[in-house]
């Protein structure tokens, strides 16, 4: 018997995902509807573009362990890997058998404390060396409005990680007009200082990249009007959140 | 035993009893560990003269790509009194020599060809003495005309149709790397000696071809020795003795090297393997007291200042062949030793970080030697110049030291040679993508509907079968063998005959090792295209005479670049297969035959002449350059299409495996401490697993067409990138070959 993935694609060479040269996996499947996700084609839980076995996903990234010298290894990415946690925790457990270092990016949107969820992430938390946990946005209301949910699990997230003493870096995406408000930004600079485990955090410019996917999908992109930020909100943002704190 | 006062302190004997710069270096060089914080910024002098050397080669630019040329003296080694790079700065020159009396003037070399040479002034709008052509057609035969004297129809029917293009049967064959450290070390004088020795040891008195031949040769070299003398002579400098300090020794090497590019216009004129060597004077005189740090440096900038000055006059459409004015003044780094030394030195990071004296540059082609055994400092501050400048390449030393030992010279753009060992036949590539085309279709050219190759029977069915397909193109492959080695046999006998590399052979052992190099060129294409006939259905689509004009490929297929043995699997085949194909041959004077997967910039030239292809390649479109995988085929990213150039045997391919990557500055890491950590690990994995080659470029897609759309920007008038083993400045490329570029896969995930 064995999990099967459902996997979007690969990478056979990720630098900025997680420590050092990656193998990243970027699984199917999400459930929240970021206005400005530029991977929208891997929103669908259904379909998927490869299908294999934990063991078989390992293979494939192993070949590239001489490239992973100091720090680097596996990353799993998605969509939202979470989703998959079942796969995820398989893959990363041999990974561990092997040495590979390993890093789960997230956007911990499937995270609860109720069951049956609770006690696989638990497995999984002790075959994980990194969490990459993205907070979209420290406002309730404007969190919803951006993705469709709530963002209180998700901060629970982060507590819990920095409870169990895990490592993680906080992603940011900063989006001019809607996640680029001060006071917010300042709310979630207060938040992760009070974290314990933070190794890393990272302001992601927007980008428009992605906004061709949506036309060939038919999905309406709503952020037409949005211009990626200039050089001075982004330093803005770095300061705010102190970042340079964090290298 | 020879003895000299310049060999003060040098330790080893060896040496000294026979010509052997090899076993001097191993006695005397010191390994360096450190880092580049001792490396000195460039002097006054050098500020001077690069900025008056930049000056002229922005008006080279502006007169349309060249600044001058000779239009009445023959080239040679005495041709020209002493020339500078300015006048009036000329006690600034710490390293003195060109290759003619003006700096970026062009030479006229007739003896590869008349009609070359000519066209190329005229080209540029230079016309040349009518007394030259007189000369090179009615009194002295010129190695062009030898070679057509001898051609057959079919060798040339096969070079029109450009299924075997590129030939050096026009200019000169380069790629022989003469051991110019010699000239240092012994002297001129001693050299002769060694020479005369071997002339009068030369055969047992019976007169055959072979001994007549080398009689002739050796004299020949043993007047070219002579001549340097005389050349260094006009410059004020005495190189009958050796080199007593490390100016010298840096003046004499230069002066070896020089007497080359005087007398040879081959494409590559590489320099070889001198960073070591020379960090033995320079480390004798620094520890002397006799000379600083931003001495030692100058001697350096300025040596790397003239091998950026290295011309040669070429026609036009040689643009389209090798763009960007190249030269491949190779000059290797680095590496390991036998005894498990690593051979890095001072010096070997002096010569990188002329790269920040004088900004980036083409030439010359710096080559690191490496392995992932290097110091690491060392490995990061290679990793660190790549990602400010692209303007050096990798080549896997653990891997070259197995069949080259440890004093090995670079003599192209990645072909690996034994300094003072070894020469080298080069003979361009066989187009084997067109070669499958004529294999389908009975031998017929998709672009001339000529009857290239033998008629031998097309393929006739609709859809296209594995099993056949290989039958017949194994059959057309051996035509083609046979006719490029034929083909190349001739021309290297014309080449030895009419155009011999006196001045080069003569720094070489008398008793010499030669290498037979043939190439490949769409490789890659043949390998996708037989994956879809094997893995897809592939259906031919012809026109009203039944020729396969196009191809429709159904369902998908394995491609090389991702790490899937299938597709790989048929990449080693064909590698396998050809090189077998071309090994059964006679190779000329029994050298030893090779071949490389390396296209330099001609495989925009060879796609122009290939038709459609199965793996969905348009007509016309530009190859992949040497054996990087397709345009668009590599679907995993940066490593898996490494892999896949990892599993083809560099024994069969002796002659190099050239593969070049672009990586977004922004893809390789946060910061520039990420990204050079991320360089030295790709670096690592990549060449442990058996890799040859890398060329490294690091810059964005957009950095390429703004370069494109405003080249007169000052930012840009040294960008440098690496294509296919060797560097250009990417405002020199023709606008098809930057498009090609731009077109190429950029490693940028997001």
């Amino acid at each position: 018997m064995s999990t099967i993935g459902k996997i979007h694609s690969v990478e056979s060479f990720g630098s900025v995902d997680g420590p050092g040269v990656r193998y990243i996996f970027f699984l199917q499947g999400c459930r929240m509807r970021c206005r400005y996700c530029h991977n929208p084609e891997t929103w669908s839980l259904t379909k998927a573009e490869f299908e294999m076995t934990p063991k078989e996903a390992f293979e494939k990234a192993y070949r590239y362990k001489n490239y992973w010298k100091k720090g680097g290894g596996i990353t799993v990415s998605g969509g939202e890997a979470l989703l998959q946690i079942d796969f995820v925790r398989e893959l990363f457990t041999i990974a561990k058998e092997h040495g590979v270092h390993t890093t789960l990016d997230t956007a911990g949107n499937p995270f609860t404390r109720e069951e049956p969820f609770f006690s696989k992430f638990n497995e999984l938390l002790k075959v994980t060396d990194l969490f990459l946990l993205d907070i979209k946005e420290m406002d309730e209301k404007k969190h919803k409005d951006l993705t469709g949910w709530t963002n209180k699990n998700i901060l629970d997230l982060a507590n819990y990680l920095s409870d169990q003493g895990k490592d993680m870096w906080i992603r940011y995406v900063l989006v001019p007009g809607y996640t680029d408000d001060a006071k917010d930004m300042e709310n979630l600079y207060h938040f992760i200082k009070e974290l314990k485990t933070i190794k890393r955090v990272e302001v992601l410019p927007y980008h428009t990249l992605g906004v061709f996917k949506y036309e060939s999908l038919g999905i309406e992109y709503s952020l037409l009007d949005v211009m990626p930020p200039d050089k001075d909100m982004i330093q803005r943002a770095n300061q705010i959140l102190h970042t340079e704190d964090y290298i | 035993m020879l003895t000299s006062e310049a060999w003060e302190g040098f330790e080893g004997r060896l040496w000294k009893e026979e010509i052997n710069v090899r076993d001097f270096i191993q006695k005397n060089y010191e390994p360096y560990d450190g880092d580049e914080s001792f490396l000195a910024a460039p002097t006054e002098a050098t500020n001077k003269l690069w900025g008056k050397l930049q000056e002229l080669q922005k008006q080279e630019r502006e007169n349309g790509g060249v600044l001058d040329m000779e239009t009445k003296v023959v080239s040679g080694l005495t041709a020209y009194g002493p020339g500078y790079i300015d006048e009036s700065m000329k006690d600034l020159e710490q390293i003195v020599g060109l290759q003619t009396d003006k700096p970026l003037k062009r030479a006229f070399m007739p003896y590869g060809g008349i009609k070359m040479a000519e066209q190329a002034c005229q080209n540029y709008g230079y016309e040349p003495d009518p007394e030259l052509h007189k000369i090179f057609t009615e009194y002295h035969k010129t190695h062009n005309q030898g070679v057509f004297d001898a051609y057959t129809p079919e060798m040339k029917k096969a070079r029109h149709a450009h299924i075997i293009t590129g030939l050096p049967d026009t200019y000169g064959r380069g790629r022989i790397v003469g051991d110019y450290r010699r000239v240092a070390l012994y002297g001129i004088d001693t050299l002769m000696a060694f020479k005369k020795h071997d002339f009068d040891n030369c055969g047992s008195g019976t007169m055959t071809d072979d001994v007549i031949r080398q009689r002739e040769e050796i004299t020949e070299q043993y007047r070219a020795l002579a001549g340097m003398k005389a050349m260094a002579e006009a410059y004020g400098y005495d190189i009958s003795k050796p080199a007593t300090n490390a100016k010298e020794a840096v003046q004499w090497v230069y002066f070896g090297y020089l007497a080359a590019v005087k007398t040879q216009n081959g494409a590559a004129m590489s320099v070889g393997r001198v960073a070591t060597f020379l960090d033995i004077y320079i480390q004798r005189d620094l520890k002397a007291g006799k000379i600083t740090e931003d001495e030692a440096q100058e001697l350096i900038d300025h040596l790397v200042m003239k091998f950026r000055m290295v011309k040669f006059a070429r026609i036009t459409s040689y643009n389209e062949l090798f763009s960007g004015d190249p030269t491949w003044v190779t000059c290797d780094l680095a590496g390991t030793g036998i005894d498990g030394r690593h051979m890095v030195t001072k010096t070997d990071y002096r010569f990188l970080h002329t790269l920040e004296n004088m900004g980036p540059s083409p030439e010359p082609n710096l080559t690191v030697l490496y392995s992932s055994s290097l110091p690491e400092s060392f490995k990061k501050y290679a990793a660190k110049i790549s990602v400010d400048t692209s303007s050096i390449q990798y080549e896997n030393d653990d891997l070259m030291k197995v069949y080259w030992g440890d004093d090995y010279a670079i003599c192209c753009c990645v072909s690996a040679t034994q300094t003072g060992k070894e020469m080298q036949f080069f003979g361009a590539r066989a187009n084997l993508a067109k070669c499958l085309l004529y294999a389908i279709n009975g031998g017929v050219d998709a672009k001339s509907r000529e009857q290239v190759a033998p008629a031998y029977k097309p393929i006739t069915s609709e859809y296209l079968d594995y099993d056949e397909v290989i039958a017949k193109f194994d059959v057309m492959m051996d035509w083609l063998a046979d006719l490029y080695v034929n083909t190349l046999n001739l021309i290297q006998y014309m080449h030895d005959k009419y155009y011999y590399e006196a001045a080069e052979m003569a720094l070489i052992d008398t008793d010499v090792r030669r290498t037979f190099a043939t190439g490949i060129a769409g490789f890659s294409h043949v390998v996708d295209s037989l994956s879809a006939i094997k893995y897809a259905k592939v259906k031919t689509v012809r026109d009203e005479t039944g020729f396969v004009e196009d191809y429709v490929t159904e369902g998908e297929f394995p491609k090389y670049g991702n790490d899937d043995d299938r597709a790989d699997e048929i990449a080693v085949w064909l590698l396998r297969t050809f090189m077998d194909k071309i090994k059964k041959r006679h190779t000329y004077r029994n050298s030893e035959p090779t071949t490389s997967i390396l296209t330099i910039t001609s495989n925009v030239v060879y796609g122009k002449f290939t038709g459609n292809m199965p793996d969905g390649r348009r007509a016309g479109t530009p190859l992949a350059p040497g054996a990087n995988p397709s345009y668009g085929a590599e679907q995993n990213g940066l490593l898996a299409s490494l892999n896949s150039l990892t599993k083809l045997p560099y024994g069969c391919a002796l002659d190099g495996i050239s593969n070049t990557q672009t990586m977004n500055p922004d893809a390789l890491g946060h910061n520039e401490e990420e990204r050079v950590d991320n360089l030295v690990h790709v670096l690592d994995g990549y060449f442990d697993q058996g890799a040859h080659h890398l060329n490294v470029n690091v810059f964005g897609k957009d950095k390429l067409i703004d370069a494109m759309e405003h080249p007169e920007k000052p930012e840009y008038a040294n960008f440098t990138i690496r294509v296919s083993g060797y560097a250009v400045k990417f405002i020199n490329l023709t606008k098809e070959q930057q498009m090609d570029v731009i077109s190429r896969t950029f490693h940028e995930h997001m």
